[in-house]
């Protein structure tokens, strides 16, 4: 149906515009509500370093946050642009949240930014006070509605399909909202936005103390982060653990993919720390393990296993030969809806309609599909388990680090003597990229374990593309990897070179190295390139 | 509480709703970014034009990304469809936008005169080229745009992008800009003094009669040059949607047919007119909010005289008419349609009421000397 290499690309655009996205969403996330803190302070104590830090915070957030809209822009259009057969078979359910992200979310923020930047002089303390609030509560509002939009597809709940209108609709709203996978998901991503946050703050105080500058500026912002990235990487690695847990009920391939498990092991099964999987033969060529722990960890039992890669794709061969019966009954019915046999076959069948869409990728008559293509399709029903093992054991290691780090930062803001532990300042500064790798790679485990399905189970990525020509995809996907490199070239530039800056350049008078001759916006005298890595 | 036909008729109505928003806010600060490096003559007053935005045109975008968002919740069958046929419109209108988070938030904060001159253009680009694209996509509407649908409703397509610039379009195109370009400069007088805001007084009035001119224009060709669409049988307001039910004709002159069978429906050209005089007036006699207030009532005015010749047509096929979509059979399920009705009609008057907040705090023209006063945190 489509054309050779389609899916591929449109796969790796919506990969690329994402991940993208999702390089500038974390930090508004989280910086928006250390604004919140810093500016509740400054409005409760009256002493201006708050103010200062919330205006000089803010602008490093303006710069990041332009880019946040810039490539936000795309998500909201190119499942239209490239996904339009999802678009038509779960829109009625998925294009929801995106709404209700705009009406409750979007509006809330993009507003409510403005009078951030400009209200200063035109608001009292208080009301500037409840701006920036509305402002990081709408950033994080949309986290929410957009999470229980990916929640649904990893899985759905809530829906029905209608062979008339030949989609899923809507049974329940409140069952989509309060889906458990989107719950724990939006606390674990909005704790990761606090996470990076926290350490790019951190990280840029402890370069001005590395420097000498601004002592008591860096010491405030610091200590601020350090409690506030605290909370947040506990709360990360709790919602992570639910996420798994929930995993378990929802999505068995993905954790059995994440762990690297051919075999259903009895229970409690064990975690695999390290390992060497052999995908083509389904089994492990070195492992490290620990017995019990993730028995533990994915089921909270001592007595439930957990299905391997192997039984699951013994499973998914007899939901597939469902499916076919599905497909084939699906056909019937489009033709003749009062076909009753049909109807029967298809409403003790449709719930494995999703597999035999699958296999319609693979062969074009599902009816005469052989055992050898079943069970083809079967293996497809798995991800690749090798990325998927290491990314997930690199994002929790990274999760683990940030806890370490953060935990280390507040014991010795608390006793005041961090300001000589140089190492703890340079952890601090060189970390600042780690909470982004964590991200990505938690999206990437999120979103490539759910492969070869676009909605787990109901429909497959491949039947879910635009039937575009291959080139306009090419022709789209350099665009936007031009647009969005330029772009964040130019954003970096700018975030290292206000960061270096620091607070003189609000021009207050108050900081070190202002000049109103330099500023705003020239380099350098002040401040010459060497050096510095922020 | 509403049976299925009416919440799909409230629908389009609510799309309606929100694209006007769009066109009445989001419109005039494009049509200040399109006019910024014409009007703007130095560095301090293109400065003084951008923080006449600044503080809004972030949230009048949102206009523009909820449409989106709301036609993906109530017309997914459009909102897949629209997008994906017109994918290089899409990609320009995209890529054109990208110029304005970035171009606002990052032009002044570096003094290099080359570096703000290349933002002033991103800037005028991020304003013009999506008017411009959604006047060209709003005109071929009208021809009908090449799809059909399988029978799973998998979307086909023929026709490149160069078939989107037929004469009609162009027309609608040059439209949708010149609305936008007369409504920027409204909301100029309103927040500008000076030599600036007579360069505004002139402009608006340049753009306010060729809107005048144009306008009538388009609907002379789509009467004589553009047929129109016309459902024979099998349309079913209350039914399932079903787009592969119904068969379509085409039929010259078809488009006008609404204004035919209902006569009040040429008050809405009348609007455009009414708007047009208002913003003349307004500008010019010195009462710039009714000035503002009457390109608001032409941009909206035009666009709902265009929505109202489609109807009942959302998009119709140029390929296979009988695939085109309409009000009754491009819609969601009567579940979301009602969930998403009241969350908007609910919703709404909130933001209405913050974002008029927002404009009443930040009021009152903008000055050269705020902006020297305070030349490192505005725009």
């Amino acid at each position: 149906m489509e054309s050779e290499g389609l899916v591929d690309l449109s796969r790796l655009q919506f990969a690329v515009t994402a991940l993208y996205h999702f390089l500038f969403v974390p930090l508004t996330l989280g910086l928006a509500y250390l604004l919140v803190i810093m500016e509740a302070v400054y409005v409760m104590t009256g002493k201006v370093i708050y103010k200062d830090m919330t205006r000089f915070w803010g602008k490093l957030f303006g710069i990041n946050f332009a880019l946040g809209v810039t490539t936000g822009l795309t998500m909201e259009f190119e499942f239209g642009t490239n996904w339009s057969y999802f678009s038509h078979y779960v829109g009625d359910i998925f294009g929801t949240p995106l709404a209700l992200e705009g009406l409750m979310a979007f509006f809330l923020e993009s507003t409510f930014v403005g009078l951030f930047f400009f209200g200063w002089n035109r608001l009292s303390k208080f009301g500037h006070l409840i701006a920036t609030f509305l402002m990081a509560t709408g950033t994080n509002l949309s986290a929410l509605w957009i999470l229980v939009a990916n929640g649904w597809m990893q899985r759905p709940v809530g829906a029905r399909f209608d062979p008339v209108t030949m989609r899923m609709e809507l049974v329940s709203l409140w069952k989509v909202f309060l889906n458990p996978v989107a719950q724990a998901k939006f606390v674990h991503t909005v704790s990761a936005g606090y996470v990076t946050a926290s350490v790019f703050v951190l990280g840029i105080s402890s370069w001005y103390v590395l420097k000498g500058r601004n002592p008591d500026f860096a010491r405030r912002s610091f200590r601020i982060a350090a409690a506030f990235g605290l909370a947040s990487a506990v709360s990360v690695i709790i919602l992570g653990d639910e996420s798994g847990y929930l995993d378990d009920i929802g999505q068995k391939t993905k954790l059995a993919a994440m762990e690297a498990m051919w075999e259903t092991e009895p229970a409690p099964a064990s975690f695999n720390v390290f390992a060497i999987p052999d995908q083509k033969n389904m089994r492990n060529d070195f492992v490290v393990r620990i017995p019990y722990v993730l028995g533990f960890i994915a089921t909270r039992s001592y007595d439930t296993p957990i299905p391997g890669i192997r039984e699951i794709v013994r499973t998914n061969e007899a939901r597939i030969k469902n499916g076919i019966q599905a497909v084939t009954a699906l056909d019937r019915l489009r033709k003749n809806p009062s076909d009753a046999d049909a109807r029967k076959t298809f409403d003790a069948t449709q719930k494995d309609l999703g597999f035999g869409l699958l296999l319609r990728e693979y062969v074009s008559d599902p009816a005469r599909a052989t055992p050898e293509e079943i069970h083809r399709t079967a293996l497809a029903t798995i991800p690749r388990v090798t990325p998927m093992f290491w990314s997930f054991r690199l994002m929790v290691g990274l999760g683990f680090a940030f806890l370490a780090l953060f935990a280390l930062a507040f014991y010795y803001s608390s006793r005041n003597n961090w300001e000589n532990k140089i190492w703890l300042l340079k952890w601090s500064l060189y970390f600042i990229p780690m909470p982004y790798l964590a991200s990505e790679l938690g999206w990437f485990v999120a979103e490539y374990g759910r492969q070869p399905w676009s909605i787990y189970g109901l429909l497959p990525t491949s039947d879910s593309v635009s039937a575009l020509p291959v080139s306009s995809v090419i022709f789209s996907l350099g665009g936007f990897t031009f647009f969005y490199t330029v772009l964040l070239i130019v954003e970096i530039v700018l975030m290292f070179k206000f960061a270096r800056i620091g607070p003189a350049c609000l021009q207050t008078g108050r900081y070190d190295g202002e000049n109103p001759a330099v500023l705003p916006g020239t380099s350098s005298a002040a401040y010459p390139e060497r050096g510095g890595h922020v | 509480m509403f049976d299925y036909a009416t919440l799909k008729f409230l629908w389009w109505g609510l799309v309606l709703f929100l694209l006007t928003g769009f066109a009445v806010t989001d419109g005039f600060d494009m049509g200040v970014g399109a006019l910024l490096p014409f009007l703007g003559q130095t560095d301090i007053e293109r400065r003084v034009l951008l923080n006449s935005i600044g503080p809004h045109w972030e949230g009048n975008q949102v206009w523009f990304i909820t449409a989106g968002g709301a036609i993906f919740a109530a017309w997914p069958l459009v909102y897949g469809t629209a997008f994906s046929g017109f994918y290089f419109a899409m990609m320009l209108l995209l890529w054109s936008l990208f110029f304005r988070p970035v171009g606002f938030d990052y032009r002044s904060k570096l003094e290099n005169p080359f570096w703000r001159s290349v933002w002033d253009w991103g800037l005028f680009a991020g304003g013009a080229v999506p008017p411009l694209i959604f006047g060209i996509a709003f005109g071929n509407l009208f021809e009908g745009i090449g799809f059909r649908f399988g029978p799973e409703l998998h979307v086909f397509f023929s026709g490149s992008f160069f078939n989107l610039f037929t004469p009609f379009p162009l027309l609608s195109g040059a439209i949708s800009l010149v609305m936008v370009l007369m409504h920027g400069a409204a909301y100029l007088v309103l927040r500008t003094q000076g030599e600036l805001r007579r360069r505004a007084v002139r402009a608006s009035t340049g753009f306010g009669v060729l809107l005048g001119i144009l306008f009538p224009l388009a609907g002379l060709v789509l009467q004589r040059f553009v047929p129109g669409y016309r459902i024979v049988s099998g349309d079913d307001p209350e039914g399932l949607p079903n787009p592969l039910a119904k068969t379509v004709v085409r039929v010259s002159g078809g488009w006008l047919e609404n204004f035919r069978d209902h006569p009040a429906l040429w008050g809405l050209p009348v609007m455009v007119y009414l708007g047009i005089g208002l913003t003349l007036w307004g500008t010019r006699k010195n009462h710039p909010l009714t000035g503002f207030a009457g390109s608001a009532l032409s941009s909206g005015a035009v666009i709902v005289t265009a929505a109202v010749s489609l109807f009942p047509f959302v998009l119709p096929s140029a390929l296979d008419p009988s695939s085109s979509l309409t009000v009754w059979d491009c819609v969601s399920s009567r579940l979301t349609l009602f969930l998403m009705f009241w969350s908007t009609v609910i919703l709404t008057p909130v933001i209405l009421f913050y974002t008029g907040w927002c404009y009443r705090i930040m009021r009152g023209p903008v000055t050269e000397e705020a902006i020297r006063d305070d030349r490192h945190s505005l725009y």
